[in-house]
């Protein structure tokens, strides 16, 4: 691994600073402060309910939160406001791509549409904003050529290749889920949010997932904030876990720091003696599977 | 195959059950009637109130409701059922491809019979007798192809709702109608100004609607599209009122000739043709198949434009279009808009052709048929869209030509009467029989390998 310990401190690529997002007499988020390294897979997790996705619909624009600053810093050097800018420019000039828990692909339109309508920003530019593109000057057809290239590069990724023609509501379940993460791959990311992109998977698909997400860190060097539940992926291959519970920050660090924290244990497992020891077990079995990968 | 066989065996087994229910309804059907048909107290001569006998009556209406009954249980019901099951059973991408292969063909011929249709129709009718069939058939008939497409886009491609469309056509053809009179403008220039205003209204309603989604969106372009013939008629000293506005200068064949018999550069006198209106007739419909092609080829053009992918991603979720940078807002906008433009056009051309607009040409009506057009079409389908204006307008049209039932219905028996009715039950059945319209199925607008047709039942009608 590349990254040096503690990237998020030394090299953040977003940083998150007392952020707090209420719902009328709700706080969903409370004084949240944590950071993104850059070209580190960053796991967010907690309990159901402890605001992970609120933070991701902030953090994506998607929610304006209550106070807080949120600095985006993408690999140009500029610096964006995220709290300030509509969701739309979150993802076109500051860079942060997002996938949803409940997949939200275009299920009428063929994977390649869908990889296609993801390069929007720098086609509609090509285009000439559409009005060169309906008088057929300009270069949009060699734009379009490229951008096809671009989406067959991710389709092999996910090894989708043969279905690029087919409509992306006739994938099964787990290919969807790839879909969806190239998709957002394909808007040209500096931060990939990926919310819950194991959820539904088996286990050989989960572990095709933290090969894809692997690969998407070590090839395109994007950094990687995910929420997930699944602890072979959170323990496998993140770099950086910040726990939530109620909203409230209970622990942030490497996994080996947050697993052995007793606030998550007893927050997030809960705190019934079994079950923390079940949990310890499995925990140990992930270690042991993360140190023979090493 | 198999289901076919199974429908077959049903309606075997259900033989029996139906004569049953038949037999069944035809006694509670004379039960009821008994008493409400079959006695009736009436009045005789001597103000005596006698009963009338009428169980005939009452058992032939009796006969008459089981034998409906059990025709409806032998054949309708399984029928309706059959075709249920046939159609949530997936349609093989190989029915897919034999549909839109003759689709296809379908256009060409279409298109090939659309630019000889006059010349046909003028060796068959002779020139005087043309008039009827190019104008009434196949420019009116022209200009709803035309607003179908132009709605299409807002509707179909985009997923909006807009029942406010016929107001862009009003903007169009008072746009024409009142700059042509009053500046002396020729149609050549005011055809694309009265495309540029009717999109800046679609700008202007679009602005603050469009972040109304669904019904909301829905009611408020019906307001506006009322509010704009609201206007037309209040505003007297702007647009004549209710009055309207008379003779707006015909089109000329770009200003080389006219077409008025009194001109000096006469197209008539110039090729000393035999004064008639049917060459004017003929000019106006090659005009308006031209606008209408227009139309369509942008709209095929921008499909594959990144701005028409949008909006079809748009149609099926905008949350996401949203997550990868779409702006919503504007892309929206801009299908509001050039939606709106072709309806300026195609008000426009309606201005120049009729030489007379009124508030009374645009009422919600107008909005309802073109909406009627594009969803009983397949929205997003622009050979859909052709096919069921012609369904709709010709059909309309036809019902005029249906002289002969006052024969059978007495001498005050008008059929355009009942055009609205027959519509309405023209609606239902094809909505029973094709609810996503003539062709539901998508065209893919860029492919890998081969392009394949997505059935229509995974596109999304958009929500908003």
């Amino acid at each position: 691994m590349t990254t040096s310990h503690r990237n998020w401190d030394s090299d953040p690529v977003l940083t998150v600073e007392h952020l707090t997002m209420r719902f009328g007499g709700l706080v969903a988020v409370n004084d949240l402060s944590f950071a993104v390294g850059r070209g580190d897979i960053t796991a967010l997790i907690g309990p159901n309910g402890a605001g992970k996705t609120t933070v991701f619909n902030c953090i994506t624009g998607f929610y304006k939160p209550t106070t807080g600053m949120m600095s985006m810093r993408p690999r140009d050097g500029s610096l964006h406001l995220l709290e300030r800018l509509p969701d739309f420019v979150v993802a076109r000039k500051a860079k942060v791509a997002r996938t949803f828990q409940n997949i939200r692909l275009f299920s009428g339109m063929t994977l390649l549409e869908n990889l296609l309508v993801a390069q929007h920003t720098p086609l509609m530019i090509a285009s000439g904003m559409t009005i060169l593109g309906v008088l057929g000057i300009g270069g949009y057809k060699t734009h379009e050529r490229e951008a096809i290239e671009r989406a067959r590069y991710w389709l092999d990724k996910i090894g989708l290749t043969d279905r690029a023609d087919d409509p992306a509501g006739d994938l099964p379940y787990g290919a969807q889920r790839r879909l969806e993460i190239a998709r957002a791959r394909c808007t040209g990311p500096d931060l990939l949010c990926l919310d819950e992109p194991a959820a539904g998977l088996n286990p050989r698909e989960s572990a095709e997932l933290n090969a894809l997400l692997l690969s998407i860190r070590k090839d395109d060097g994007t950094s990687i904030l995910l929420i997930e539940h699944d602890m072979s992926v959170v323990m496998g291959i993140s770099d950086h876990v910040v726990v939530l519970e109620y909203g409230t920050k209970i622990a942030d660090g490497t996994p080996t720091e947050t697993r052995n924290d007793p606030r998550v244990i007893a927050a997030y497992l809960g705190v019934d003696d079994e079950e923390v020891e079940e949990i310890e077990h499995e925990l140990d079995e992930t270690t042991g599977s993360e140190g023979g990968r090493a | 195959m198999n289901s076919a066989v199974k429908s077959k065996d049903g309606a075997g087994i259900d033989f029996g059950r139906a004569l049953k229910d038949g037999v069944l309804i035809g006694i509670v059907a004379f039960a009821l009637l008994g008493p409400l048909v079959g006695l009736k107290t009436d009045q005789n001569m001597a103000n005596e109130l006698i009963l009338q006998n009428r169980l005939g009556l009452a058992a032939i209406l009796s006969v008459i409701i089981g034998v409906g009954r059990f025709l409806l249980s032998a054949f309708i019901y399984p029928w309706i059922a059959a075709r249920g099951r046939r159609s949530k059973s997936a349609v093989t991408l190989a029915e897919l491809e034999a549909r839109a292969r003759v689709t296809r063909g379908l256009s060409v011929t279409g298109l090939v019979f659309l630019f000889v249709y006059p010349v046909l129709i003028i060796s068959l009718f002779g020139v005087q007798g043309s008039i009827k069939w190019v104008d009434n058939y196949g420019v009116q008939i022209l200009i709803y192809v035309m607003l179908g497409w132009g709605l299409n886009i807002v509707i179909g491609l985009a997923g909006l709702l807009d029942l406010g469309y016929v107001a862009f056509y009003a903007v169009g053809a008072y746009s024409y109608a009142l700059l042509a009179i009053n500046f002396h403008l020729s149609f050549w220039v005011l055809l694309p100004v009265a495309g540029i205003l009717a999109a800046f209204w679609g700008i202007i309603l679009g602005f603050p609607v469009l972040r109304l989604r669904g019904d909301y969106l829905a009611i408020v372009t019906l307001a506006f599209g009322e509010i704009i013939r609201l206007v037309l008629i209040n505003w007297k000293d702007f647009s004549g009122g209710s009055a309207g506005i008379s003779s707006i200068p015909k089109v000329t064949l770009f200003g080389i000739y006219s077409f008025d018999m009194g001109a000096s550069n006469s197209f008539i006198k110039a090729f000393h043709l035999s004064p008639s209106s049917a060459y004017y007739k003929v000019f106006l419909y090659y005009l308006i198949l031209l606008l209408a092609l227009l139309t369509a080829f942008i709209t095929i053009r921008l499909r594959r434009l990144p701005i028409g992918r949008a909006w079809e991603a748009l149609r099926e979720d905008e949350v996401a279009c949203r997550s990868l940078g779409i702006n919503t807002t504007n892309t929206k906008l801009t299908a509001f808009a050039i939606g709106a433009m072709f309806g300026g056009f195609a008000g426009s051309f309606f201005a120049a052709r009729q030489g007379f607009v009124s508030p009374e040409s645009f009422i919600f009506m107008e909005s309802a048929v073109i909406v009627a057009i594009v969803v009983l079409g397949g929205m997003g389908s622009m050979i859909g869209v052709a096919l069921a204006a012609v369904a709709m307008i010709g059909g309309t049209e036809l019902l005029r030509e249906l002289d002969f039932l006052k024969l059978v219905f007495g001498k005050d028996f008008n059929p355009d009467q009942y055009r609205m009715l027959l519509f309405g039950l023209a609606m239902v059945i094809i909505m029973v029989w094709k609810p996503t319209g003539f062709v539901s199925a998508r065209q893919p607008t860029a492919f890998l390998f081969k392009r394949k047709t997505v059935s229509g039942d995974l596109v999304k009608e958009g929500h908003g």
